[in-house]
């Protein structure tokens, strides 16, 4: 046998470890883009997440139907990729099959519990396809999933219906071939999904059975690597991202806002509380609130990064339900966006961050997040814990004050407060005028 | 026959005494046409049950919740620093409160503050009162058999996952608990928290409190039960809107248990 195949296959193999590599880089430094955040407290509570919601899927399963097609695929992913691994070393060994001899009739049933999965995927991705383009599920068709967006999720699906089919093909084809005496071909089992294929090559020469074999062979790990690298181009980052993203979610009550200690000094000394070295400088204080990815935490554009659009959260938003332009799902696509820009910049020496863009203003407008009432639904929705009311809110946060932007009525609300200590204007000494009936009225 | 007595925290010092509760009003409390009732009902609630409170009265301040979601953390830290200055002074250790954003910002952002005390909203409050056998209930009155549906505030079940108190003191009162389609963690909100009760809503297709009314209607309940002064404005609202006000009231909670203890 030529040494050939084995050089090609370790080539394609370094390649595709290069790219990706450099592309796991690039995302890396895209998130810390955001602002240092230390996330390590209640490790315990932490794995716990990490396991129930990003490996076990707790939270997908408020929807039962998704959920069950969802289930299928992800252990479809985790079971196939054990196969993978065969493929690797006979890639690099020149073998066929290298597992076979030593599972006897285990390996025929591990590859029919692969076959079965195999067309498990296929089936449920076929159905995803229907949802999203026939069915035309609401979520799938809102404004911010027009185009690029579309055409990922749709790409996604058939890549996976083919690599599913190219499996099923090989094993046909290598059991035909096996049939006809090829002593590089192993017999083994009835392989149940696969042999349904058969027929259809059936007619074939063994030389064109085996072109058609080593092709689908090829084209399923050569497509698994090129997905590989397409994944970190694409929303479907979520496979791996979800783990560490359940792991570094916020573990507070979803109602806590995150307090800024670098107000607290100012207001202490604006009330004439004893501050700790009032003579020491501030620290370095950058901009209140979030204007652009770099004033976010890096979890939030974590966040962005595992977000894979199932538009959960945009579904139960009130807002968005009720026609408002906010969508939890286009902020989230829009904070990915913009620090892809910044890091594509970057890497071509270009002016990154000061480009003269920004998150708020040329993603995201002022309606957009002053149509949000904070009400956790979407924070709650997402199946992998992402949190768009923190990007929202920080937002917020740069607009009431370090632009003064906040829409007039919230103005008015901010001046009642500092007056009469009410968001109301009422005067503070009728503040417990509500009692005096109580108090004339007889116990009964 | 005496009357009900509402005690500051100030008279109780004076007399160098301290209540178990300070009972937090809120602004809506104090000054909300509306929601006056339900703090009345509350405070007779206490007085009936004897339990040992007072309130800030004329001391206190807005949590600063409103302004810290329109994003003025300064105006927010302000108010706070104040309100715990306020309640540190009369050493105070436990918190009752009507309204889910006072519950949620004293609860979990004033500790940051240095403003630690133990929260618990009306309806928890009412639970316990109810389980203790403390309100004894007459079985329902006017609401026995009645059908109920009951709103769940965001800042009280999201925010802070007291999904079951307002339920358990709703069916103490022999009621019919009926449960609109999104309830629970999955509860649509009213459309006032993150400070849009004090603005009109961005431009859309509908209001927000008009929707959840029409899934409160479609429950066919004959009472919409809340526990949050904004929440009861913005339900009120939606039934307006739809005309049924004389068919379908909102009540809160303390002022459900009031009314049947006949006080």
């Amino acid at each position: 046998m030529s040494i050939l195949p084995q050089l090609a296959f370790v080539l394609i193999l370094g390649v595709a470890g290069f790219i990706l590599s450099k592309r796991i880089q690039f995302l890396r430094r895209n998130i810390l883009l955001g602002k240092a955040e230390t996330r390590n407290d209640q490790p315990e509570n932490r794995w716990k997440a990490m396991l129930l919601v990003a490996l076990g899927q707790q939270k997908m399963f408020k929807r039962l139907v998704p959920a069950f097609l969802h289930l299928l695929i992800y252990v479809g992913f985790l079971v196939i990729n054990l196969e993978v691994l065969e493929f690797v070393l006979d890639g690099i060994l020149g073998t066929h099959r290298l597992f076979a001899p030593y599972l006897g009739s285990l390996y025929t049933v591990a590859i029919n519990v692969f076959e079965f999965l195999a067309v498990a995927v296929l089936l449920s991705c076929v159905a995803f396809l229907v949802r999203r383009n026939v069915m035309k599920v609401e979520r799938f068709t809102k404004p911010e999933l027009k185009g690029w967006a579309a055409l990922d999720a749709n790409l996604i699906l058939v890549i996976e219906i083919i690599l599913m089919f190219a499996i099923l093909t090989m094993n046909a084809t290598d059991q035909i071939l096996a049939g006809r005496g090829d002593a590089h071909y192993q017999v083994l089992g009835p392989l149940f999904f696969s042999s349904l294929l058969q027929p259809l090559f059936e007619g074939l020469s063994t030389g064109a059975l085996v072109a058609v074999e080593r092709f689908a062979w090829w084209f399923h790990i050569a497509g698994i690597l090129a997905f590989a690298v397409y994944v970190t181009y694409s929303k479907h980052l979520h496979i791996f991202l979800a783990f560490p993203n359940t792991w570094y979610a916020n573990l507070k009550p979803k109602g806590e806002m995150a307090n800024m200690p670098e107000v607290t000094q100012e207001v202490n000394m604006m009330l004439g509380i004893p501050v700790e070295n009032p003579s020491a400088p501030p620290a370095e204080i950058g901009r209140f609130g979030a204007k652009d990815i770099n004033d976010l935490s890096w979890v939030n554009v974590l966040n962005a990064y595992s977000c894979t659009e199932c538009g959960r959260c945009s579904s139960e938003c009130p807002a968005n339900l009720t026609g408002k332009k906010l969508s939890p799902r286009k902020i989230m696509m829009d904070v990915r966006d913009r620090a892809e820009e910044v890091g594509k910049s970057l890497d071509a020496g270009g002016p990154g961050l000061a480009d003269g863009k920004s998150l708020l203003g040329d993603y995201i407008t002022k309606e957009e997040i002053n149509a949000c009432t904070s009400c956790n639904a979407c924070v709650e929705a997402c199946p992998i814990n992402i949190d768009p009311l923190s990007i929202i809110l920080q937002m917020r946060r740069y607009v009431a004050m370090e632009e003064s932007g906040t829409p007039a009525q919230w103005n008015a609300m901010f001046q009642n407060m500092e007056t009469s200590f009410s968001p109301w204007k009422f005067s503070p000494s009728d503040r417990f005028n509500w009692s005096e009936k109580v108090k004339e009225e007889e116990m009964k | 026959m005496s009357t009900y007595t509402v005690p500051t925290m100030a008279e109780m010092a004076a007399n160098a005494q301290t209540p178990e509760v300070l009972f937090w009003v809120g602004c809506a409390g104090s000054f909300d046409e509306r929601y006056k009732a339900v703090t009345q009902a509350f405070v007779k609630i206490l007085n009936k049950v004897g339990v040992s409170f007072a309130v800030l009265g004329p001391e206190e301040a807005c949590t600063g919740d409103p302004a810290r979601r329109a994003g003025n953390e300064f105006l927010f830290q302000m108010q706070a620093v104040a309100n715990i200055q306020v309640m540190n002074a009369y050493e105070v250790k436990k918190v009752v409160t009507a309204c889910p954003h006072c519950f949620n910002t004293i609860k979990n952002e004033y500790p940051a503050l240095g403003g630690n005390y133990e929260v618990i909203h009306h309806s928890e409050f009412l639970q316990q009162l109810i389980n203790e056998g403390k309100v004894t209930l007459q079985g329902g009155g006017e609401f026995k058999g009645k059908k109920i549906t009951f709103h769940d505030s965001c800042y009280l079940g999201r925010a802070n996952e007291v999904y079951e108190a307002p339920r358990e003191v709703i069916k103490a009162l022999d009621v019919e608990l009926v449960e609109m389609k999104r309830c629970r963690t999955k509860g649509l909100c009213c459309g006032a928290g993150g400070a849009q009760m004090f603005k009109e809503p961005e431009a859309g297709k509908k209001d927000i409190n008009i929707e959840r009314t029409e899934e409160a209607l479609a429950t066919g309940a004959q009472a919409i039960a809340v526990g949050c002064p904004f929440c009861l404005t913005m339900m009120t609202d939606g039934i307006k809107n739809k005309n049924k006000e004389a068919e379908v009231k909102v009540y809160d909670l303390a002022e459900m248990i009031a009314k049947d203890m006949g006080i």
